[in-house]
C-alpha cells in the first residue's frame, strides 16, 4: 500500500477541510472560550459533524457506520487540529468506538446508534496520576451480585462531565502496576456514585476528575475479558494515540502556516523578516520535522488498519514524533512572531496551548519513547 | 574595610533585619515589590524590608551614597549579594529604575537629573517604564518614529509605543523619540517624563498567559521640559544601547531561576501528586539532570560576568551572550517543569494548580527570548561584535 492518501481519502480530506474551516475555525474556539462555555464544545457543531457521518468513521458498516479506518479518522482529526476545534470526536468516535469493538452485542447496540445519531458522546477514564501510566490502576472493581462495584478516582478525563458513557479501566486483581488483573467497564455517565468535576485547562478545554464511589455495573458492562483487559486497553490506546498524533500534525501544520504568513508580511530593517536566513533555515527545518512526523503518523494509521502485528510500535513513534513536531512548531511560531506572538490577539499562542494538552494526552514524547526503548530491548 | 569583617557584619544585619516572610521563596508576581507612587505592598513585612534596605542604600548597594546608594565597592557588593542569597532573602525592590535607567543616568545624566531621580529610584518612590518599542520598530529599534519637536522651552511629543511593560502602573517613562527625521540612529533622543503629563494614554494588551502586564502607550501633544533630555540631542541612541546592555544583564538573571539549586526540587513541588511519580520517567530525569549541569555552569558564568563587568573587563557585547543563554535556559526550565507537572500542570484556574501557576509561568517564559531584544538579535550581535564574523 503506498504511503500517501488514495483518491477517496483525498476527497474525504477536502470535504473535512472545507467543513472544519467553514464551521469550526479558530474564531469558533475563541467564542466558546470567551463565553466560558460549560459544555466544552458546541453541540450544534457536533450535530452537523455527525450529519457528515464523521462520528461513525470507525463504526463497522454492519453496525450502521462508515466502516472506515484510522487513516480516515486521522484525516478528520488533522483538520480538527488545524482549526483548534473543540470536539468530542477523539474521545467518542475513536476512543469509545474502538472500545465498543470488544464489547458485547448488547453494549454495542446500545451505544453505536446513539453515537451515530449524535445522541451520545463518550470518553475514556484511564489516568489516575498526573502522568500517563495506563498500568498504574488502583481503581477497584469488586464482584457484587451479578455485576461489579467500582470505587476509585480518575483524572484528565476529556469531556468527562458531559459524557454519556465512560470507559473505565479498573483493577479486578493483581497489584497497582501489573498488567494482569485489569478489566474495562462501560459506565453510564449518570450512574449513581459517579461524580465528574470539570477543570478548565490552558487550551480552554474541560477535563474532569472522576470519583467513583461504589458505582454498580452489570456483568455485561465488561469490555473484553475480566482480568484480561490489558490487551483491549492497549488496542484502545493505540487508536487514541494515533488519533492524537493526527491532531498534533494538524496543530503543527497550521502553526507553521500562520508563522510563514506572518514572517512574509512583517518588515524590519526595510525587508520582510522572513528574508533573514536565520529564520529561513529554522522554518525549513520545521517543515522537515513536520513532514517526517506526518509520514510516521500515516504509517501507524495504515498499520493499525491492516491489523499488522507490532503496529503499537509504529503508534508510539507516531505520537512521540508528532509531539516533537508540534511543540517545535509552536515554539518557533511564537518566537518568529516576536512580541505579537505573546499576545492573546494572535492565534499562534492558542496552538501552543492545544499542542501542550495533546502532548500530555495518552503519554508524552518521553513516556512513549521510553516505552519504545523497552520494546526495542533496552 | 576588611572584607571578612564586612561579611560578618552584613550577615548579622540581614539576620536581624530581614523579616522571616521575606525569606520565603517568591511564588508569584505579587511577592515582588515594585514601589512607585501607587505602591502596593503584599504585606507589612514587604514594606518594612524595603524601608530597611533603602535606609542603608542597599536597594542599590554600589550606587554612590549621594544618590541614595550604599556606596559599596564591587567586592562588598558581591559579598552582600552572596549573603542575601545564603539567607534566601527576597529582592527588596524590583524596578526598571534600578536595573535599567539608573545605570544610564549615572553615566549620561546631568548632576541635577541624578539628584532628582536616583534617590527616588533607590527608595522605590517612583516606578519607571520603558518606552522603546513601537509597532514599526521592534528588532529594528532605531526605525522608531515617535516625534519630539523642539518648541523652545519644551519638546512636543506625538506618537505611539507598544509592549510598554507596566505602563499603566508606572509613574515616569524613559522614552526614545525622534528629533531628526532625516537621520536614523543619529536622529534619536532620550527623554524622561511623568506619565501623569497631559496627552498620555495607555491600553493594556492581554498576553497568552492571561495577564496584561504591558500596554500600548499613546502620546498626543505631550509637553516635556527641555531639562528632561538625557545626553545630547540626537545622541540618544548611545544612551539607549548602554541601557539595553543593563536590561539584558537583568533579563539574563532569569536563567538563574528561583534560586533553587536543583530543578528536581522545583519539579517535586510542581503539582500535588506523589512526588516520586513525576521523576520516575527516565527520559525526563535525564533531561533535568542535563539542565542542572547547564544551570550550575550558568550560575558560575553569571558570577564571572558580573565580576568582569564591574572590573571593566567584560566585552561590551557580553550582555547579549548572557541574555541569550539565560533566557533560553529559563524557557527549558519551564518546559521541564510543565513535563514534571503532567496533566495537573495543564489546569488553568483551579486552586490546586495555584490558578494555573505552572502553565502561566511556562507561557510567560516564552517572552524571555523576545523582550529586551530577541535571541536572533543577540546572536547577530555576538556573531558580529564578539566573533567578528564578516557581514554579507
Ligand atoms: C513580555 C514583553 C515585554 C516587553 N516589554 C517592553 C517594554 O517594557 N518596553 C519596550 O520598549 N519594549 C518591550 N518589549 C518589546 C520587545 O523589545 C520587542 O518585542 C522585541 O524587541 C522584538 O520586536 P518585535 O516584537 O517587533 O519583533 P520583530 O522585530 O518583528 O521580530 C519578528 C521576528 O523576526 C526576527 N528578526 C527580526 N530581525 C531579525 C534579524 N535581523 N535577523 C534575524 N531575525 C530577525 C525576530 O528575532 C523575531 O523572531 C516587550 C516584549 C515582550 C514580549
Amino acid at each position: 500500500m503506498p504511503l500517501y492518501l488514495d483518491d477517496d481519502q483525498i476527497i474525504m480530506r477536502d470535504s473535512a477541510r472545507s467543513f472544519m474551516a467553514d464551521q469550526a475555525s479558530v474564531a469558533h474556539l475563541r467564542s466558546l472560550r470567551d463565553a466560558a462555555d460549560p459544555t466544552g464544545f458546541s453541540t450544534d457543531l457536533w450535530k452537523r459533524f455527525v450529519e457528515m457521518g464523521f462520528s461513525g468513521i470507525l463504526i463497522p458498516e454492519a453496525d450502521g457506520g462508515m466502516g472506515l479506518g484510522h487513516v480516515e479518522a486521522g484525516i478528520v482529526l488533522e483538520e480538527i487540529g488545524r482549526n483548534l476545534t473543540p470536539s468530542p470526536f477523539l474521545s467518542t468516535g475513536v476512543g469509545v468506538v474502538t472500545a465498543l469493538g470488544s464489547a458485547t452485542p448488547m453494549l454495542r447496540e446500545r451505544w453505536y446508534p446513539a453515537i451515530l445519531t449524535g445522541r451520545a458522546i463518550g470518553t475514556l477514564a484511564i489516568d489516575e496520576g498526573t502522568k500517563h501510566h495506563p498500568e498504574r490502576i488502583a481503581l477497584k472493581a469488586e464482584r457484587s451480585g451479578k455485576g461489579f462495584r467500582l470505587s476509585g478516582e480518575k483524572r484528565f478525563v476529556q469531556h468527562g462531565h458531559v459524557a454519556d458513557v465512560v470507559i473505565v479501566s479498573a483493577r479486578t486483581g493483581g497489584d497497582v502496576d501489573e498488567r494482569s488483573g485489569v478489566t474495562l467497564f462501560a459506565v453510564d455517565g449518570n450512574a449513581a456514585g459517579l461524580t465528574a468535576t470539570p477543570q478548565r485547562l490552558l487550551d480552554a478545554s474541560l477535563a474532569s476528575r472522576l470519583t467513583l464511589e461504589g458505582v454498580e455495573v452489570e456483568a455485561d458492562a465488561v469490555i473484553g475479558e475480566v482480568d484480561g483487559g490489558w490487551d483491549t486497553l492497549s488496542g484502545i490506546l493505540d487508536a487514541c494515540r494515533a488519533a492524537a498524533a493526527a491532531e498534533l500534525v494538524g496543530v503543527a501544520d497550521a502553526a507553521m502556516a500562520i508563522t510563514l504568513a506572518y514572517i512574509r508580511e512583517r518588515r524590519q530593517f526595510g525587508v520582510p523578516v522572513g528574508s533573514f536566513q536565520a529564520l529561513q533555515h529554522r522554518a525549513a527545518h520545521l517543515y522537515s520535522e513536520i513532514e517526517v512526523a506526518r509520514a510516521a503518523v500515516l504509517k501507524a494509521q495504515q498499520r493499525l488498519d491492516a491489523k499488522a502485528p507490532g503496529a503499537g510500535r509504529d503508534v508510539l513513534v507516531a505520537k512521540a514524533m508528532a509531539g516533537l513536531a508540534a511543540s517545535l512548531a509552536a515554539r518557533e511560531g511564537v518566537q518568529m512572531h516576536g512580541g505579537v506572538g505573546m499576545t492573546d490577539d494572535y492565534d499562534i499562542g492558542l496552538y501552543m496551548k492545544r499542542g501542550r494538552v495533546l502532548e500530555e494526552l495518552f503519554g508524552d514524547t518521553n513516556r512513549l519513547a521510553d516505552r519504545l526503548a523497552q520494546l526495542n530491548g533496552y | 574595610m576588611d572584607l571578612e569583617k564586612f561579611r560578618t557584619e552584613t550577615r548579622a544585619w540581614l539576620q536581624a533585619n530581614c523579616p522571616a516572610e521575606m525569606r520565603e521563596p517568591v511564588r508569584s508576581d505579587a511577592d515582588y515589590c515594585w514601589g512607585g507612587r501607587r505602591a502596593v505592598f503584599s504585606s507589612p513585612a514587604q514594606q518594612q524590608w524595603l524601608q530597611r534596605m533603602a535606609e542603608r542604600g542597599w536597594t542599590v548597594p554600589d550606587w554612590p551614597t549621594a544618590y541614595g546608594g550604599g556606596g559599596l565597592s564591587a567586592a562588598e557588593t558581591k559579598v552582600l549579594r552572596e549573603e542575601i542569597a545564603a539567607l534566601g532573602a527576597r529582592q527588596p525592590l524590583k524596578s526598571f529604575g534600578i536595573s535599567m535607567l539608573g545605570p544610564a543616568l549615572l553615566k549620561y545624566g546631568t548632576e541635577a537629573q541624578k539628584r532628582e531621580h536616583l534617590p527616588r529610584i533607590a527608595r522605590g518612590e517612583i516606578r519607571w517604564c520603558q518606552g522603546y518599542s513601537e509597532p514599526g520598530a521592534g528588532s529594528d529599534l532605531a526605525a522608531l518614529s515617535t516625534r519630539a519637536e523642539d518648541r523652545g522651552d519644551h519638546f512636543l511629543v506625538n506618537g505611539q509605543k507598544v509592549w510598554t511593560s507596566y505602563a499603566d502602573k508606572a509613574d515616569w517613562i524613559f522614552c526614545l523619540v525622534r528629533t531628526d527625521p532625516k537621520e536614523k540612529h543619529k536622529g534619536i533622543s532620550f527623554l524622561l517624563f511623568d506619565m501623569e503629563s497631559n496627552g498620555i494614554s495607555t491600553r493594556p494588551i492581554q498576553l497568552i498567559s492571561g495577564q496584561s502586564p504591558f500596554c500600548e502607550t499613546f502620546f498626543d501633544d505631550v509637553k516635556v521640559p527641555k531639562e528632561n533630555l538625557v545626553g545630547e540631542l540626537n545622541r540618544g541612541w548611545e544612551v539607549a544601547k548602554y541601557l539595553l546592555g543593563h536590561e539584558r544583564e537583568m533579563i539574563s538573571g532569569f536563567g538563574l531561576g528561583d534560586g533553587q539549586s536543583s530543578i528536581g526540587k522545583a519539579a517535586r513541588q510542581a503539582a500535588e501528586t506523589a512526588p516520586d511519580e513525576r521523576l520516575d520517567d527516565p527520559l525526563l530525569r535525564a533531561q533535568m539532570a542535563v539542565f542542572d549541569v547547564r544551570a550550575a555552569a550558568f550560575r558560575a558564568m553569571t558570577e564571572r560576568f558580573i565580576d568582569e563587568l564591574k572590573a571593566g573587563r567584560a566585552h561590551p557585547a557580553q550582555p547579549s551572550m548572557m541574555k541569550y543563554y539565560g533566557t533560553e535556559l529559563n524557557k527549558i526550565r519551564h518546559t521541564l517543569l510543565m513535563s514534571a507537572g503532567g496533566s495537573d500542570a495543564l489546569e488553568w484556574d483551579s486552586t490546586r494548580s495555584g490558578g494555573g501557576a505552572a502553565a502561566r509561568a511556562w507561557l510567560r517564559s516564552k517572552a524571555n527570548s523576545i523582550e529586551g531584544g530577541t535571541s536572533e538579535i543577540q546572536l547577530n550581535i555576538i556573531a558580529k561584535h564578539i566573533l567578528g564574523l564578516p557581514t554579507a
